[in-house]
């Protein structure tokens, strides 16, 4: 019944967090840790609110029951002891992710897509493919395959943004940065440009197509791969 | 004996005010009072926040549903990017200011800031910068690249018209009232207390406000020199962020933000001040932790400094650094939770009792925890790559602002209204605009977190209805209608209470601290006779200690040839030092702001042929304000009263003004330190480096042109130490090194940096030789003045204050100049094409 319940609540959260934007919505790793982090801190700072909330009405409402404890426990208690354990936890939790999902990990060779910020519109280059013409505001990555974005601009400064994949880079004129995406399953995500960079902000949008690799090299207009 | 004592009284009220006091009618302009300019900055804070507010409105109209057809993107853009500034530069820090103004005088027991006139002058840069600002926007022509202006896009291709000049023109003439005020408040606390107010007894706002006045200090000078170097790239082509010429986009990140993140903690600081002030008088208690908070908010203002990065998680830094970044981030956590817990402990070992502020200190816990806590959720860096620049950050922003620093400071206009009316409020209204507000802001932007992580980014003017972000931004909008209410049904509240809330003389709330020990509102003096403290000031007894005040018993408690008479102390110990005469009503800061407008709108206007003409017209009437200052004798020590004497400040070491340069100088080496650190990070970030046309410069040149630097400045500095004994061959020695040193550095800039729109090398080379030759030229003006100071008698041996003032500035200019210009050969071999990269 409470597991039923539970799974209830939990697809109407869900149905809540859904969107093609929806960093809540995640459609691979990158973005599901970052989610599950989310709602373990968003758990985690429920308590710590309730807490200071409580603890507010408490000394508001029956001061002398806060007498328990020394002013010296009050302020090293609540300003120390409390918040340093929980930092620190959340910090080397944090570095760790944050660690797992840097570009540079992983077993196999990714696909490598120059993402070129125009105002306003995005051109993706094939970098593996040097015969594919570019793509505009579409860019098409093979599922469940590392995939490194390296995001750049000759104008002025965007941000590339495909949430249900992972966190966002700045294209930045006269740098290159580097963003991992890898979608574990076929499908079309909705991408956004997060920086603002005039008045053709709003409009920035681009999809996603994540193939299965024969749709992927069809997409691309390359012909049936070759086996080694 | 009582009835005599009054009469004592009334007639020492009436000499004080005939001499402090205002004149009527346009004389106001001339008003140089804390109290009189701390109320004008707190009204026309509040007015720039009421057209902040409806911008707001604007904008939540806008968002209400999607695909709206309310403003294009154009308007748009201008209101969210004027939202933002006027919010951060014409209310918060303004008002903070404001309140500071107004207060500290009256929290340490002096008649007045050190610097009256200074005051005066920094309203009107505000005033006049502000109404630039708002022309601008009236106009249609505002600032529209948002409120941290992001280059490129706020450079001259990609914003070609005048909106990103008016905000750089425009809040660097308003940061230059910001300065000012850091300046004279940092002075006014460390030396205008009452006798016996040690350091360590100072009521805790003092503490608060001195570090968040050190912070401004070295906070603003990033950003002005960001905006110079900007403005400096629009109007005449130097690269400094354009990276097709050796610059870097991110170079102005850095600076905005190495003055951004601080910025934060300069709003918060204040505010936790009010706190910490409200929160012991609501408990009935001293603050508990005293100590401990003083080295929270110190911590805190360290902390501040390195945090900046975080708002650049995105543009691509190494992981290490970035955790770095992020531990720092989270690691304010701390000082905010032990001042958090000071408070909860001061009202549990207190009798707390509810009333209006009180209700805004629970909104301020409330809503303040929240945005703390989500700050820590964006300071974690993965969750930072999904969050940032989306509608998360809008939210949380504003409940650290709104909860940090709004909040409380409703707490302190409930507190200290019935101190500046003399009126007690009307309680019913209050409370209703209380919950209208509270209720309002979280059904705003509780919400607006959920509305950024199904990925609604900041700064759209439009989104589509497949996003199904139409219902959470109705529910903000609405929110946001609720809490304008709110805050329209505070200002009602504010207006019946001074015009009909009851009279009520003294102390209210039943304060232990000084700014109640007058008569309310206060008198123009503040204080009749200046306090001796004997304990911290937060446990004194308004209500004996202000009769025994008014009836002249304390020091100065008379009136010396309609002087205006203050007292100094010792920084740390609090002992009488120096008797301080203060300067009086003057429309002088008003000419000089004028002057100062004058520059700021021939730069806008584009008319640089009068940009030098303005900058001597602002030199010019500031010589014009010492003509008050200083003495053509001798005078020794004075009796104070209290059987005490002391020195006038024209004639003791540590004089108010000395400090003054003291600290403008440490400013200005942080405005240095900035540009150099620009060159440096250019020349390892920046893509076009090395340099292929490098400037040249002679080496023998160079050195010739530091040692006459340093020539002028050790001569200089030399003459203060023969005041009395004809320091005048030595000045005018060091002003013709100056000059001529001027002179070299001119021939330098022009000649020897060719290739300065070309690129970013030889810019940052030309930016550093104009910022020495500037030194030099208003070294040889302070070498000058100094001749003509002591010719029409004001130098002596005990009056050489004009002269040491004088020397750090030669110190200065000569360590400035020489390091400069051996930087300039540094950044040259390390920076140019055949060099030593």
């Amino acid at each position: 019944m409470f597991r039923q319940g539970g799974t209830f609540l939990g697809a109407l959260a869900l149905a809540g967090c859904s969107g093609d934007l929806s960093a809540l919505d995640p459609a691979g790793p990158a973005a599901r840790d970052i989610a599950r982090l989310w709602w373990a801190m968003l758990a985690g700072s429920a308590l710590l609110f309730l807490l200071v909330m409580g603890l507010f009405a408490l000394v508001m409402l029956r001061p002398e029951a806060g007498r328990r404890w020394s002013p010296r426990a009050w302020i090293v208690g609540g300003g120390i002891l409390m918040p340093v354990p929980v930092l620190f936890v959340l910090l080397l939790f944090a570095f760790g992710q944050g660690e797992r999902h840097l570009p540079w990990r992983g077993e196999h060779n990714p696909v490598r897509i120059e993402a070129r910020a125009h105002m306003w519109f995005w051109e993706f280059h094939y970098l593996d493919y040097p015969d594919v013409e570019p793509t505009v505001d579409v860019l098409h990555i093979p599922a469940n395959y590392d995939v490194d974005v390296i995001a750049t601009s000759d104008n002025v400064i965007h941000g590339f943004w495909v949430p249900r994949l992972g966190g966002k880079v700045d294209a930045t004129p006269g740098h290159e940065t580097l963003v991992r995406l890898y979608a574990d399953r076929a499908g079309s995500f909705g991408g956004i440009c997060a920086e603002y960079c005039g008045t053709g902000h709003a409009g920035m949008t681009f999809r996603v197509e994540a193939h299965t690799p024969a749709a992927f090299r069809a997409a691309l207009g390359l012909g049936e791969e070759e086996t080694e | 004996m009582n009835g005599e004592r009054n009469e004592t009284a009334l007639a020492l009220h009436r000499k004080l005010s005939e001499i402090w006091g205002t004149p009527p009618g346009l004389g106001r302009l001339s008003a140089v009072n804390h109290t009189a300019i701390g109320l004008r900055f707190i009204v026309t804070s509040g007015i720039f926040f009421a057209i902040g507010g409806l911008l707001a409105m604007l904008i939540r109209a806008q968002l209400a549903t999607s695909a709206s057809p309310f403003m294009d993107e154009g308007l748009y853009s201008q209101v969210f990017t004027m939202h933002g500034t006027i919010m951060m530069f014409l209310f918060a820090i303004p008002l903070i200011e404001g309140f500071a103004i107004y207060l500290l005088p009256k929290l340490l027991g002096a008649r007045d800031l050190a610097f009256p006139r200074l005051t005066a002058f920094g309203y009107w840069c505000y005033l006049f910068g502000g109404l630039m600002l708002l022309g601008a926007l009236a106009a249609g022509v505002a600032p529209d690249a948002g409120w941290f202006m992001y280059t490129p896009l706020s450079s001259s291709v990609h914003s070609p018209g005048i909106n990103s000049d008016v905000w750089l023109l425009g809040v660097t003439f308003v940061e230059i009232s910001a300065v000012c005020a850091a300046v004279e408040i940092t002075v006014s606390i460390l030396k205008l207390r009452a006798p016996g107010m040690s350091l360590a007894r100072m009521p805790i706002f003092a503490w608060y406000m001195l570090v968040v006045a050190g912070m401004m200090l070295f906070a603003f000078p990033p950003l002005i020199l960001g905006s110079i170097l900007l403005e400096v790239e629009r109007a005449f082509g130097l690269p400094f962020f354009d990276p097709e010429r050796g610059g870097d986009p991110l170079l102005w990140q850095h600076l905005f933000w190495l003055f951004g993140h601080p910025e934060v903690y300069i709003i918060f600081l204040p505010a936790a001040g009010v706190l910490s002030t409200l929160i012991p008088v609501f408990a009935g208690r001293p603050l508990i932790g005293y100590g401990a908070v003083v080295a929270a908010i110190i911590a805190m203002a360290f902390l501040s400094f390195g945090l900046w990065v975080h708002h650049m998680y995105m543009v691509g830094i190494s992981h290490l650094a970035m955790a770095f970044f992020s531990a720092a981030s989270a690691l304010v956590a701390v000082p905010t939770a032990i001042q958090i817990f000071s408070w909860l402990a001061t009202l549990t070992y207190g009798r707390p009792r509810f009333s209006v502020p009180m209700l805004y200190v629970f909104g301020f816990f409330f809503v303040f925890v929240i945005g703390g806590l989500t700050g820590v959720m964006l300071a974690m860096m993965p969750f930072d790559k999904q969050a940032h620049d989306t509608h998360f950050v809008v939210a949380h922003l504003h409940y650290v602002l709104i909860g940090g620093f709004v909040f409380p400071m409703l707490a302190a206009a409930y507190y200290w209204m019935p101190h500046m009316t003399g009126r007690f409020p009307v309680q019913h209204l209050s409370r209703a605009a209380f919950w209208l507000i509270f209720i309002g802001f979280n059904v705003t932007f509780l919400v607006m977190h959920l509305t950024g992580l199904l990925g609604m980014p900041r700064r759209v003017h439009t989104y589509a209805a497949e996003a199904g972000w139409d219902t959470l931004n109705l529910v903000s909008s609405i929110g946001g209608f609720v809490m304008t209410f709110g805050f329209a049904l505070v200002l009602l509240d504010f207006v019946l209470q001074y015009r009909y809330g009851r009279a009520f003389p003294r102390n209210p709330w039943k304060a232990a601290t000084l700014e109640w020990a007058m008569p309310l509102p206060p008198p123009v003096y503040n204080f009749a006779s200046l306090p001796s403290i004997d304990r911290r000031a937060d446990r004194i007894a308004p209500r004996e200690t202000g009769a025994h005040l008014a009836a002249g018993r304390g020091y100065l408690g008379f009136v010396r040839n309609g002087q205006m008479e203050t007292l100094g102390v010792s920084i740390t110990s609090g002992r009488l030092e120096q008797l301080i005469v203060l300067p009086n009503n003057s429309f002088l800061p008003l000419w000089t702001a004028l002057a100062t407008a004058s520059f700021f709108i021939a730069m806008l206007a584009k008319l640089y042929w009068a940009v030098p003409i303005a900058m001597l017209l602002v030199l010019f009437f500031f010589l014009g304000w010492t003509r008050v200052t200083g003495s053509r004798a001798d005078c020794g020590a004075l009796s104070v009263g209290e059987d005490e004497d002391a020195v006038p400040h024209a004639e003791c070491s540590g004089a108010p003004s000395w400090w003054a340069m003291v600290f403008t100088l440490a400013s200005n080496a942080t405005l240095y330190a900035s540009l150099l650190f620009g060159g440096l990070f250019l020349w390892t970030s920046a893509p076009g480096w090395p340099a292929q046309e490098p400037p040249g410069m002679s080496l023998a040149f160079s050195a010739l042109t530091a040692g006459m630097i340093a020539a002028g400045g050790a001569l200089g500095a030399a003459a203060a130490r023969r005041a009395g004994r004809a320091p005048r061959t030595f000045l005018l020695a060091s002003a013709a090194a100056h000059l001529t040193a001027t002179l070299l550095l001119g021939w330098m800039a022009l000649n020897g940096v060719p290739d300065r729109t070309g690129h970013a090398l030889s810019a940052v080379c030309f930016a550093i030789l104009c910022y020495a030759g500037f030194h030099t030229a208003l070294a040889a003006v302070f070498a000058l003045y100094g001749v003509w100071r002591d010719a029409t008698g004001f130098i002596s041996q005990r009056r050489d204050l004009d002269l040491r003032i004088g020397r750090l500035w030669h110190l200065y200019t000569a360590v400035a100049g020489v390091l400069g210009v051996a930087f300039i050969h540094l950044l040259i071999a390390m920076g140019s094409a055949g060099g030593a990269s």
